[in-house]
Order: C-alpha cells, then structure tokens, then sequence
C-alpha cells in the first residue's frame, strides 16, 4: 500500500511536538501509518471510534479537562461529524484540531469518494472553520503548531486537509 | 419513579463530581436541585455527552465522571457504548434515565417504549458492570457501589415521562463553560498539590 511513511512519521511527530496526547480515529487507508504510530506510542492515548462524531464529544472533553487533543479522519467522517461540530464546538467555543484525508479530489480513481471530496472544502468554509492544504513534507511541522494556535487562540475548529501529494507515493 | 425526585436522591454523590449531563429536562432538574461549578449540561450534539464524559475520564484519571445520559440521545450514539467498553475508565459512571420519551421535544415515545433494552445493549457492548435500578433506593445504592467498584458502570434507570415546568436556567452556555474548564483546572491542580 503507497501511503506515505515518512509523511505519516512527520505528521506524527508534528503532533507530538504539539503536545497531543489523546488521538481519536477511525480507520481510512491514507491513515494507516499514523493511526498505528499512536497505538504503539505509550505516551499517546489512541481511542478508536466507531463513527467520527463521537471524537468531537472526546475532544471537547479532553480540552475542558486541560488535555491537547487530535482528532484523524476521513472527509467522509467530517461530514458525519458535523451536528457536534456545530451544536458542540462552535456552540461551546471548543477548539478542534482536525486532520482529515482529502480523498475525492485530484487524482481519486475512486469513484465512491468522488462526492465527498466535492464538497468537503464548500462545507468547512459554510461553517467558518479556517482551512490548510498540506501538501509540502517541510512545512508539517509549522502548519499544525499553527493550526493548534489558531484553534487555541480562537477557540474553534481548525481543519489540516492531507492531500494525495503528501499521503500517497504513486 | 420520578426523574427529578432520582436526582434528589443521589445528589449527594454528584456535588463533589465532575458531571455532565444532556440537555433539556434532565439539566433544568439538576440545575434546580442547585447548580455546581463541577455541572456541565450539554444543552445540545444529542448522543455526545457520554462522549465527552470518556474524554474527561481519560484525561483526569485520578477523577470521578459522572455522566447523566437519556434514553433518547444514547439512541443517536449507540457506538459510543461500545467506544466506552472498549477503554473502560474505571472513573467513569454512565446513568441513564429511560423515560421512553423525547419529553424535551414534545414527548414522542422512542424505541425504549417498544422494547429497545439499553442495558442489555450496554451488556452486549462490552460495558463491564450494567446495572438496572427502577426504585430511589436501588438506584442510590446502585450508584454508591458503582464509585466504589473502580469499573465503567452503565446504570439503567426507568423513570416517569414527566419533566419540569420550565427549562429556564440562568446561566448562559458560555458561563457554564468557562465555569467547568476553570473547575477542572482547580481540581487538577489540587489532585497534584
């Protein structure tokens, strides 16, 4: 499987530095790598979901409880997040720092991921949530401290979009 | 038994524990029982208190949650019963009151009314100590011994589909919120002290 090692070990890393420690997730190829790196790392707390809804739940927790928190997913399970996105996050002023895999865009062979990645981008700009491409291995590392910044200093969600040039090696 | 009348009844275990409660109904009765800084109702993302009782737990270990659930929103996230039995908090104590009712919305019956049986499905996810407790003696005793037992606890609570007269509270979500995270910090660094 081309997903990208040494892109899912800088990711990974980049989150350590920002001190995550509990990474909610469920399983999409893309996020392989970074999913297993958290469940072999003792000083992370990797918690499996069974739908992505759930991680705004856990996050908003582990944040009003003092805890930095992550939150890996697909495009799809962001749109199956939203209602406790919006009556959760925005209500409560909860910030999120969402890694979400931009499956459906250029290059997707897959056509079932064809529709959610034509809408992802017009769905996080309706709900206001500040967005980065991250398409360049050297810039991980600043663009999530930024991303967390931004999301602690707003107290809103924050949206990294892992793109295909980074994930994928094809 | 009578939802309001239950939490009156184990209010002296939820004062001096971090609690989150779901919307509507069950966060005007506990606000009026008298409201605590430790008291987060989450006055909306039906399904995502348990939710957020497990990212506590799993953040303050050293600390006792308290989640006040309903039949209605554990409906809309069922999975999180099997995300909770997956992790087990040994600090985290899941009540639900089952009043087969979406009272906050105008009472339409929920699932529960023809047979749905949450603790059964507690069980079969995994929660490793379910409790049923119809009566305030059973239920008071049910929760004492569940704080006790250091294990995830999921207790099912059948209560009369009546609710308050008002909804009102005066606190505006953001000063609930504040409020909370504020506490959950004093609380932290007084566990380190």
């Amino acid at each position: 499987m081309p997903v990208s090692v040494t892109n899912s070990r800088l990711i990974y890393d980049a989150l350590k530095a920002c001190d995550i420690k509990i990474i909610s997730a469920l399983p999409e190829t893309w996020l392989v790598h970074l999913i297993r790196m958290a469940d072999e790392d003792p000083g992370m707390t990797l918690v499996r979901l069974a739908k992505e809804e759930e991680g705004v739940g856990i996050s908003a927790g582990a944040h009003l409880a003092g805890v930095n928190s992550a939150m890996l997913m697909q495009n799809h399970g962001f749109l199956a997040s939203i209602n406790g996105i919006v009556s959760l996050a925005l209500l409560y002023r909860i910030p999120l720092l969402l890694l979400i895999s931009y499956r459906g865009y250029w290059g997707e062979k897959d056509p079932w991921q064809t529709q959610g990645g034509l809408v992802t981008e017009p769905v996080l700009r309706a709900l206001n949530i500040p967005t980065w491409h991250l398409n360049n291995p050297n810039d991980i590392y600043r663009r999530l401290k930024d991303a967390q910044t931004l999301a602690h200093a707003s107290l809103h969600p924050v949206a990294v979009l892992l793109s295909r040039d980074l994930m994928w090696e094809e | 038994m009578i939802r309001a009348d239950a939490l009156q009844a184990i209010y002296p275990e939820l004062e001096n524990r971090i609690v989150v409660t779901i919307m509507g109904a069950v966060a005007a009765e506990l606000y009026m029982l008298g409201h605590r800084p430790n008291f987060f109702y989450l006055e909306h993302a039906m399904g995502l208190a348990s939710s957020m009782g497990l990212g506590i737990a799993l953040s303050m270990p050293e600390h006792k949650v308290i989640v006040v659930d309903g039949d209605g929103s554990l409906l809309m996230n069922l999975g999180t019963l099997s995300t909770m039995a997956r992790y087990k908090p040994g600090n985290l104590l899941h009540i639900v009151f089952d009043n087969e009712s979406l009272l906050s919305v105008g009472g339409f019956p929920t699932a529960t009314s023809t047979g749905t049986d949450l603790a059964g499905i507690a069980r079969a996810s995994g929660v490793p100590r379910v409790t049923e407790a119809n009566t305030l003696e059973s239920l008071k005793e049910s929760v004492t011994e569940a704080l006790k037992s250091n294990k995830l606890t999921t207790i099912v609570s059948k209560v009369e589909a009546i609710g308050p007269k008002t909804f009102h509270m005066d606190l505006p979500l953001l000063e609930n919120r504040f409020q909370f995270w504020r506490c959950l910090e004093a609380m932290r660094k007084q566990s380190r002290a």
